[in-house]
Order: C-alpha cells, then structure tokens, then sequence
C-alpha cells in the first residue's frame, strides 16, 4: 500500500528540506518513493505544497483530495487550507505559528478564529504544537521544520536513529547539532 | 547508484552520461534546474544565453562543429526560439542535438498553458516525453542516438510533474564520444531556396522513416492486462493511469510523442473492447486515433485545460473518488508577494501614487499588478511591455505619453526588451521606458544574465553597461535612480514623463535575496507614536500588518529597507540601535 505525506507551509519556510529528508530516509528504508514539489514562485510567501509518497511501487507523484495519510503543516492557516486531503482517518501535524496572508494585511480579510478546534470538531486527528519556539529552543527559527519532523516520526515504524542519520546526510554539518536538537523537541524527548 | 533525483537532474545526468559537451539555455520554471545541474559536471561548457532563440542557434552551431549539444527552455521559450527550429529541422545536425521544453499545464508559473507538442509537429522533428525521471534519463541519452542516426534535432518534452518530481534512478558512468569532423556541405546548411527545396523532400523521408521506426521502438510499449478497457497514454498522465486502473486496463504507452506509431495502435485497439485517450491539455494522440477511424473517448470527457491527477481522471470517468473533510470556512487566500524589502515596491509605489498607465512584462515585478499597488495594466510577454508602449503612445498621442510607461526586469530587457527600444528610438514616440535592474533574474530563482558581470558558474564574465546601451541605441535621455529612495523616484518619474523625447529610468538595486546583500536589521515600532494611520501599509509589504490599532513589524521578515519610514509623517519607526 502506498502511503502519502503532504507538507504544506508558505514560501520560504523550509518545506524543501523537509521533503528531501522525508525522501532520503524512506529510500534508505527500502520504499519506492516519489517526491513532487512545486519550484518557482515558492519564495514569493504564497501557499506552498510537497506531495511525498512511498510503499513498494509508487506511480502518481501527486496526492488528491482524501488521499493523504499524514499532512505536515508549517502555518495554521495553511493547514486549514489542505484539510480536505487527509484522510478521513489520518493525521495533520501542525506548527501553531500565524503568518498573515496579503488579503490579511491589507484588511480586505481577517485571518480565521479556532482553526484548530474547528478542525477537532471535525473529528480530525489534530496534533498541534508551538514549533517556532521549540525551534528557537534549540537554536535556530530556522528548525521548525525538523521539530515537525520529529513530531511526524513518532507515528512511524522506523527506528529513531534512521530519522537522526537522515537528518545528518541531509543537513550541512555545522546545523547537524542545532537539527537533532530540533528534532528531540520535536518528537518529546526532551 | 540508485538515487532520488529530481527529473531535471535526471536529465542534466543524462547529458552527461550521453557525453554532450555544449550547453546553452534561458531560464524558465519548470526548466530551469536542467541546465544549473548541468553546470555541476566540469566536462559540459554551459552558460546562460540571452533568450531562447539564442541559446538554440548556439546549440545548433556547437551541433554543426561536431559536438553532441544541448538547450532547454520553458515551452513558451520555443515560441522564441521557434524560428531556428523549423529550418534546422531541414539542416539536420552533425554532432546529436537535444532540446529540452518544458510545458506548464496547470499553469503553476506560466502565462499560458499552450501544449508543445505542436511544435514537433510543425516542425517535423521527433519529440519524446518521459514519465518519470528514471525515463528521463534513459531518453536522453537515446535522443542524441536517435539525433544522430535520424540526421535531426530531437526534442524531449518535460512537464511540471516530470520536472519538479524526484525518483528513483540509477546512474552509470559517462561515455566517451569521439566528436564528429566538421566538413563544409553548403546544400546541406546553407538553407537558402535552391538548398532548402532539397532539404524539404529529406524531412518528409525522415518522417516516413521515424514513423516506421515508432512501431517498434524503445520509448513506445504494451503493457497488456484486462482486455475490458485500452487507454492510450503518456507522460505523467501514464502514473495517474496505473494508479487509477492498475490490472484493470491494457495500456499502450507512447514515450515517441511524434511521430506516432499506425500499426502500433490499430494493433492495440483490436485487443481491446474500448478505446480512451489520457492525454493533458491538446487531443493530439486522440486526432491522430480519429484519422486512422477509430472509435476513441478522450477529450468528449477529459478536460483541455489544466492538470490531470488520479482523481480527476476517475471522476470523469465516472469511477469513485476519495474525498475528504473540509471546514466549513472561508479562509484568505495566500497568494505569492513581492518579498519585504523587494527593490521593484518602490517602483510600482511610485507609479500607483503617479495613477501611471503600467504596460508590463514578465518577472518578479508582474506582481506589482495585485494589491495594494494594483499598478498594472498589461502582462502579455517578456519584451512586450516595450513595443506595447510605444503602439500605446502612437494610437493615443499626447492623451496617453506623459502618464504611460513601461516596465521591464533586466533580464528581459536583454532578453527581448532591446529590440523594442530600438523601434522606439527609430520610428520615435515619446515613450518612456524604465528598466528594473536587480541585477539578477529573480523570478526563476537567482540566474546570471549578461548585465550581471558573472557567469552560470558566478565567475567574472562579460557585463553590458545598461546606461551605454540605451544611449547607443539613440535615447538621450538615461536616469538612474535608487527605488528605496521615494522622493527621488517620484522626481525623475514626473520630469520625464514630462520631457518631450523618450527617455529610459534605469531603476538599480540587487535582489534582497541575492547572497551579498546586507541587510540590515528589522525597523523598531515606537508604540508611543504610531496613530494607526496605515500611512505605510500601502506598500503592501508582507513584513507590516494591522495589530491592535497600531502597525505591527514582523521581526523575522524585516530587512530595514526602511522604504516605510518615508511614508510616516509621526516618526513611528524606527532604526533599532546596535
Ligand atoms: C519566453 C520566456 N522565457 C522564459 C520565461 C520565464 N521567465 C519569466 S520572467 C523571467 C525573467 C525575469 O527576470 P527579470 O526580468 O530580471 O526580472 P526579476 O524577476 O528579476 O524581477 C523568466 C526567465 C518566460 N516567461 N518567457
């Protein structure tokens, strides 16, 4: 059975690094594994998503609509946006963190009230957390994405030190210690 | 080794392991990233052109030499480059020639979404299109087999999902080939009419010949399951096929775009009880099927326009889909932005405040067009923002001139914007143009372009001093301002609007983005005298948003461009000391 992880986020906010650690890990693991992302206009600050699929042979590179058995959400806003893609029995993942849109910050809208309770209303499986200061915590804003990441591989049957060794291939080495850090947070473990 | 590598990259190692030694493209999203890989092997000579139709005509030249040559562009670049294609198709190569396109359906960072497959129709050269990136590397090395033994460019179709999509390929090592001698054959690459109405019966053989070759080729295979449904397909549209029918249809899968197999598929319609075409944007395989009588669905239920996914294909097939739990919300939208401390906001400030008519073109700068700047009235191609104005200020005279302008990105300046300033500077309207020089091509992620003083690999290079040339070309009238300098920009905005003769506003600063750009730290809000006025939140500048009645700047995004600071009459923000 294939299985899908979509990360969702803003330009600019690491999803890249993300995926590709997704993508090495689950390679190194022995998956068929495909990763689609969207270049271009992501360092504009628009919506941005990652599609990552794996299982023994993967052939669309793209996940649909209540498809994804996991999303990774970097802004809350955007989780609400991508919602719809989980499945009915997945999990979002989500940083708490609020970046307001142009629409926004301009004032022609308001940036939505309770998106989190409104999606446990749904009966979604909700894990939230406050990543930007965990990320912080360890020592950079920058890790956000690997606190996400820590938190994800606790729903994973893959040993914590493959996690860590794809952190270490995917990362350059003077961040590889802020990143672990990140990552420990992240999944609880300290 | 097997890897995870993204189709571009796969390509660019296909280059490599297929021994091309000549590189030369123009950036464009979903392309790019083919040629920067590239430039990572010592063995291949890449470089940037200026546009596409130059970037071909190089590869072509290095082709004619004797070497095994390559360019890659976005499927609008074709349009541009279009001109060298159709008559090198009479030529035919020396060295394998290969040109990547890139089409963009689902227009994630296009003007348009037209399909380039009609290209090699047109112009009567093979064109394969591979669907993953396993397949992109494989096919290309075979395209400059296939090149050389067909005597013909030959052009690999990519698309976003293929380009931007990373698999599993297996790399090998690169193979040594001898380069071709170059021996003079005027009636061979002189195309004028006497050589060319020789060339002409040659294609048309060719064609004849690569059709017999389609039959039974690599790139085009059976695979046979249940016999109930046949679909024909190609490209990314083949994943979402298996991933939607698995065993429960037979599939012929065509890798050779053009020209399509007879045989292959009147063999393969036999088999099966119903016929459907999966092709994204244009029924091309599905016209093809018609004209050989056969019975086929295609685009009667698949859309034209946009991208197909697993999904889609299923609904309109009438088959179930997944579907999942939305919220009941109306959520803003996020659209992309110009960055905090993005040199063109200045600009376009300037020209929304100046109620300037903005005849536009294509780049980081396009996204002056939405709100709060709305300072935007025309986006058609790059280069066109110039010719347009002129026609503007030639149709509307003195109605028009003293509030038009045109706006240009320095790499579509030198792109195609040059050409244009030369008509205005020849056929005189009293135009005035301003060039964005952020001394960068930004939009497709960070490329050099011959005003930035590098090369692909960032070594000094050759640099064209935009000021001398726009004089050369005949404009007397050459300004240079510094867009994070409102008072200046709006000056010189107004003086030569003004002036009676055409003048050129050369707008310079680099990319914020750009590596060896200082910034400075994020502006302070000094609580204490912010009335809330919004004064500066006209320059839609995603690091300033509304807080409790007062401005808020978001440290993380803040550069300290302090553009803003010139819009507060209350002295609110601030430099932070230290
Ligand atoms: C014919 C063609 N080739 C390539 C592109 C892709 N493309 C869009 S904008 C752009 C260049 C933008 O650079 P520049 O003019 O310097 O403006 P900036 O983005 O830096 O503001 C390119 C290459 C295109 N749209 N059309």
């Amino acid at each position: 059975m294939t299985k899908n992880i979509m990360i969702v986020g803003v330009g600019g906010q690491g999803s890249l690094l993300a995926s590709k650690l997704l993508g090495h890990l689950l390679l190194t693991e022995g998956y068929d594994v495909k990763v689609s992302e969207v270049h271009g206009m992501s360092q504009r600050g628009g919506s941005v998503v990652t599609y990552v699929r794996f299982g023994e042979k993967v052939y669309s590179p793209i996940i649909d609509k209540g498809e994804a058995d996991f999303i990774v959400s970097f802004e809350k806003l955007e989780a609400a946006r991508w919602i719809e893609y989980l499945k009915p029995d997945g999990r979002i993942v989500v940083n708490t963190q609020e970046i307001d849109p142009m629409p926004v910050i301009i004032g022609s809208a308001s940036y939505p009230e309770n998106l989190i309770d409104k999606m446990e209303n749904l009966d979604i499986k909700v894990d939230a957390m406050d990543c930007l200061s965990l990320a912080e915590q360890a020592g950079s804003a920058k890790a956000v994405n690997i606190v996400l990441m820590g938190r994800l591989s606790k729903y994973f049957d893959i040993s914590e030190e493959a996690w860590k060794n794809a952190i270490r291939a995917c990362v350059p080495a003077k961040f590889v210690e802020i990143n672990l850090k990140a990552f420990d947070l992240g999944r609880g473990n300290i | 080794m097997k890897t995870l590598m993204l189709g571009n990259k796969a390509l660019a190692r296909g280059l490599y392991e297929a021994g091309c030694s000549i590189v030369s493209s123009y950036p464009g999203t979903p392309s790019t990233e083919v040629t920067e890989e590239a430039a990572k092997y010592d063995e291949i000579y890449c470089e940037w052109a200026p546009n596409e139709k130059v970037a071909m005509e190089v590869a072509f030249g290095a082709s004619l030499a004797g070497k095994r040559s390559f360019c890659g562009m976005k499927h609008v670049g074709l349009n541009v480059a279009a001109d060298p294609l159709f008559t090198c198709s009479y030529t035919g190569v020396n060295g394998g020639m290969v040109i990547c396109v890139a089409d963009d359906a689902g227009m994630h960072s296009s003007q348009n979404e037209q399909d380039s497959r009609h290209y090699a129709i047109a112009a009567k050269v093979p064109m394969l299109e591979p669907s993953d990136s396993s397949e992109t590397l494989e096919f290309t090395k075979r395209a400059f087999e296939l090149s050389e033994k067909f005597d013909t460019p030959v052009i690999i179709k990519m698309c976003t999902r293929i380009a931007h999509s990373q698999s599993v390929v297996e790399t090998s090592e690169r193979i040594n080939i001898e380069p071709k001698k170059y021996e003079k054959n005027a009636p061979k690459y002189v195309m004028m009419p006497g050589y060319a109405k020789l060339r002409h019966p040659f294609v048309e053989k060719r064609t004849e010949a690569l059709t017999e070759y389609a039959e039974n080729c690599y790139f085009n295979r059976v695979e046979m399951a249940s016999t109930k449904i046949g679909v024909i397909t190609s490209s990314t549209s083949y994943q979402y096929v298996k991933e939607v029918f698995g065993e429960n249809a037979s599939i012929l899968k065509l890798g050779m775009i053009n020209p399509l197999p007879k045989n292959l598929i009147l063999d393969f319609a036999k088999k099966v009880d119903k016929l459907i075409i999966i092709e994204e944007l244009d029924p091309i395989i599905e016209t093809h099927c018609r004209a050989l009588g056969l019975d086929v669905t295609g685009k009667d239920v698949m859309p034209i326009e946009g991208e197909f996914s697993q999904s889609l294909i299923a609904e309109k097939l009438g088959l179930s889909v997944p579907t999942g739990k939305k919220l009941e919300e109306n959520l803003p939208i996020r659209p992309p932005v110009m960055c905090a401390g993005c040199p063109h906001r200045g600009i376009f400030f300037t020209l929304s405040k100046n109620k300037c008519t903005v005849l536009g073109d294509i780049g980081c700068y396009t996204l002056g067009a939405v709100a709060p700047l709305n300072a935007m009235d025309m986006t058609l191609c790059m280069g066109a923002s110039i010719s347009a104005v002129h026609g503007f200020n030639k149709a509307n005279g003195p109605e028009s001139q003293n509030k038009t302008v045109a706006v240009i990105g320095d790499s579509t300046f030198m792109h195609s914007g040059m050409t244009g300033l030369a008509n205005i500077a020849y056929n005189q309207s009293n135009s005035t143009v301003i060039i964005l020089d952020n001394s960068i091509t930004g939009m497709t992620g960070h490329q050099q372009n011959p005003t930035t003083g590098y090369n692909i690999k960032g070594d000094p290079a050759g640099k064209i001093d935009l000021e001398t040339l726009c004089r050369a070309i005949g404009f007397n009238r050459v300004r240079v301002v510094d867009p994070y300098n409102l008072a200046e920009c709006d000056a010189v905005l107004k003086e030569e609007l003004a002036a009676d003769e055409p003048s050129v506003i050369i707008s310079r600063r680099p990319c914020v983005l750009l590596k060896y750009v200082k910034i400075k730290p994020a502006l302070k809000l000094d609580e204490n005298k912010c009335i809330g006025c919004k004064s500066c939140m006209r320059l839609g500048c995603p690091a300033i948003s509304f807080k409790n009645k007062k401005i808020h700047i978001d440290s993380t995004l803040c550069v300290g461009c302090g553009v803003c600071q010139q819009l507060c009459k209350f002295d609110a923000l601030k430099v932070q000391e230290g």
